[in-house]
């Protein structure tokens, strides 16, 4: 079977091609990219002022399986990725029981292939149980193919145990995603501490335990001449040490999310535990900090930190409410509305830190249209205008800040070796 | 002052953030012809007769819950008391659930302690018809308290404009501080903070009108009045200071830092005292001390914002 995409504005960061181009696909993978492309009984696509990009990637997400499904299953989180454009995903490991074992790295991807619209990996923990403490089989894990190991939720507090796990890890060639917050400078604390948080007497979050959680990471990793990866930064002053870190040579990685990128303190709503989330939404002055770091190479890729609770639990008192909100649907529609559509960044900037970018960190076979790979690819309609209901989300997950924003621009296509698994935001399993 | 302008009927009293200056004007004014009932022989109105008020307390209170519920009976509403120890609460019912079973019962306001900062305006989006009232929200508000203290300031010195309160302790910790700290300012009260800068959150050196001490001599210094917080001693096991003697040593209240206030100076504590840390005895029972007048003050300022929320403050003539 063949499908050709006629017309798109084709960005392909990974192989610098940005051009008004076709997209040809032959029995699942990429066969010609050019102009004018005909093939007789291909199925037509017409991506005429729409943007054509590798399938979107996200290292970042909370699938809930196994334990809490009642959150999520990989079934509602890949449509979620799906209706978002993601056609590949990475699922951290704080479930119940976390997953710290090759069994159930394999009982995650057999699950994923049974159930799972986009390619899932399997991130694995880097300490038993997310303990801290010991080491969980990471060999074994990254034999059974975990594409990297963290804690995250949790902050490594023991510098001998990250080191440890720098170390060892050498030796399998993965890396370690760190939840950079310094434990005991935000225990109790719900949002970024600052003016509002002492005004409403809340317990901060202060940004300088992301500071110094980073600051010792890196420090660790340079001595360890070991590879880390910082997740979901979120202080202007993290991205700072990041960035002088990487000039002198250490092998630090980072990511940010959409709301790290758009949205500040000023949005906490006591009423609503929408914009709950660890680490807090931050200041301007740090939001304005992402931007920069994002656009200079200091902060390598864009996650969602796609992490969906249940109604119930999130409808309760703020403080009450566990941290986190669903990502994945509206990733696209605000990375376009705030930073496309105001010129803060381009599209090709964009798409490189949610393709090739991860792709590449991760050593991932992915985030490209190089012509024989398998054809996971995106489209987006840049100018297609949208309200973020929650109605009509496909994740379990409620209580997004972004809930009722008026957005442009959306995922319109998804693509999985060749399968049209989204169209028109409509998931088709 | 234009009484008919401003009207508290069916607000939530959350904080006194959402007060304008007349508003808290009216309820002082209000309160100051409730506190003439308390004094009365038969003290027994029916300003709120038919109304029925539920306090529901998350966290224990002696003075705030008995003082709601005296001030509900004195005016002649039905009070009923909901405590989580001997609720459906300590079945895991969520506060969602418990709100929406008490507004079925018809109740026409509902007076909230809860240690989460913010669940009193929570409250008031869960419910539809009960007012909500405030009676402490973690650290974030205590409204009627700040409401409370303004009125015996308002009492002793004849106005409000113009005095400078000095608020001594765990400011971090306090919702009383932040309730005087939003009122005061509003009636054009300057406010100054001490105490162990453990205790002092950062950035509220940012709000304009607030002054931030290192030494609590230099804040009570020239004092018309002095705020003196309650330390709780578990601040102490946190790590947050050395030791309640050390505290009561350099940050307590006693008759040596007593003088540097001005001569006519007024002690304010919103209860329960540890004396002997916060606020020495002699200082606590001394001249200036108007600690047990607030609690007097305390039942009048609830008479007014319960007659104002359910009435509008129609039927206070009636009641005189």
């Amino acid at each position: 079977m063949k499908q050709l995409i006629k017309n798109g504005r084709v960005i392909d960061p990974a192989n610098k091609i940005d051009k008004i181009a076709d997209v040809l696909i032959d029995e699942g993978r990429i066969a010609a990219i050019g102009t004018n492309l005909t093939a007789e009984d291909a199925m037509l696509i017409d991506a005429s002022g729409k943007v054509v990009t590798p399938g979107l990637i996200d290292m970042h997400v909370h699938f809930r399986e196994p334990g809490q499904e009642a959150k999520e299953d990989f079934k509602s989180g890949t449509e979620a990725a799906a209706a978002g454009g993601y056609a590949r995903v990475a699922t951290m490991p704080n479930t119940k029981p976390v997953v710290d074992t090759a069994a159930l790295v394999r009982g995650l991807q057999k699950q994923a292939e049974d159930t799972g619209l986009v390619h899932i990996e399997i991130i694995g923990a880097l300490t038993k149980g997310q303990n801290g403490t010991e080491l969980a089989e990471v060999g074994d894990m990254a034999a059974a193919g975990a594409v990297a190991f963290s804690d995250d939720g949790h902050y490594v507090q023991k510098a001998k145990v990250l080191l440890n796990g720098l170390d060892y890890l050498r030796t399998f060639g993965k890396i370690i995603i760190n939840h950079d917050e310094e434990t005991s400078l935000v225990e109790d604390g719900y949002m970024n501490e600052g003016h509002k948080s002492a005004m409403l007497g809340l317990k901060g979050r202060p940004t300088v335990a992301e500071d110094i959680a980073v600051a010792r990471d890196i420090m660790l990793a340079e001595y360890a001449d070991a590879r880390v990866h910082v997740a979901h930064i979120s202080s202007a002053h993290a991205v700072d040490i990041v960035r002088q870190a990487k000039k002198r040579g250490v092998k630090v990685t980072a990511e940010v999310t959409p709301q790290h990128l758009t949205l500040t303190e000023d949005c906490v709503d006591l009423t609503d535990s929408a914009t709950k989330t660890n680490p807090p939404l931050r200041s301007q002055k740090d939001v304005d900090a992402m931007l920069a770091g994002l656009k200079d190479g200091t902060i390598d890729m864009i996650v969602t930190d796609h992490s969906p609770h249940a109604e119930e639990e999130k409808d309760v008192e703020y403080a009450y409410a566990p941290s986190g909100f669903p990502g994945l649907e509206t990733a696209v529609g605000v990375l376009l509305t705030d930073l496309y559509h105001t010129q803060k960044a381009d599209l090709p900037l964009l798409i490189s830190k949610m393709t090739a970018e991860p792709a590449r960190i991760f050593g991932l076979d992915a985030g490209t249209l190089t012509i024989g790979k398998p054809a996971d690819l995106t489209i987006l309609d840049p100018n297609q205008e949208w309200t973020v209901e929650e109605k009509n989300f496909y994740t379990k997950g409620t209580h997004s800040p972004f809930v009722g924003r008026r957005l442009t621009g959306k995922a319109v296509l998804t693509m999985v070796d060749g399968r049209i698994v989204m169209k028109d935001g409509k998931v088709i399993c | 002052m234009e009484k008919n302008a401003v009207s508290l009927r069916g607000k939530d009293i959350l904080g006194l953030e959402d007060f304008s200056a007349n508003e808290i004007r009216l309820v002082l004014e209000t309160a100051t012809e409730m506190k003439n009932i308390i004094h009365r022989d038969i003290k027994k109105v029916p300003t709120l007769r038919g109304k029925s008020i539920v306090t529901v307390f998350y966290e224990a209170s002696t003075r705030t819950r008995t003082s709601f519920e005296t001030a509900g009976k004195y005016l002649g509403a039905d009070v009923v008391n909901i405590t989580a120890g001997t609720s459906s609460i300590t079945k895991g019912e969520s506060l969602r659930d418990t709100l929406l079973t008490v507004e079925a019962m018809g109740f026409d306001a509902i007076v909230m302690r809860h240690k989460a900062e913010g669940a009193a305006a929570y409250a008031a989006k869960v419910v539809q018809h009960p007012v909500i009232i405030n009676a402490g929200d973690g650290a974030h508000a205590h409204p009627s308290q700040g409401l409370l203290n303004l009125f015996t300031l308002q009492q002793h010195k004849g106005h409000l404009e113009g005095l400078k309160v000095a608020i001594i302790g765990d400011i971090l910790h306090s919702r009383v501080a932040r309730s005087d700290i939003w009122g005061m300012r509003k009636m054009g009260i300057e406010v100054h903070l001490a105490g162990p800068q453990t205790l002092l959150p950062r950035f509220l050196y940012q709000e304009p009108g607030i002054f931030v001490h290192d030494r609590v001599e230099d804040a009570i210094k020239d004092a018309d009045a002095i705020n003196v917080l309650r330390i709780q001693l578990e601040r102490q096991k946190a790590g947050l200071f050395p030791s309640t003697r050390e505290y009561a040593r350099i940050f307590g209240l006693n008759d040596e830092r007593l003088a540097l206030a001005k001569k006519d100076v007024l002690i304010l504590h919103p209860g329960p005292m540890n004396k002997g840390l916060e606020i020495s005895p002699y200082v606590a029972y001394g001249d200036h001390s108007v600690i047990q007048e607030q609690v007097q003050n305390g039942v009048a300022v609830r008479m007014a914002l319960l007659t104002l929320v359910l009435t509008g403050g129609k039927s206070i003539e009636a009641a005189n």
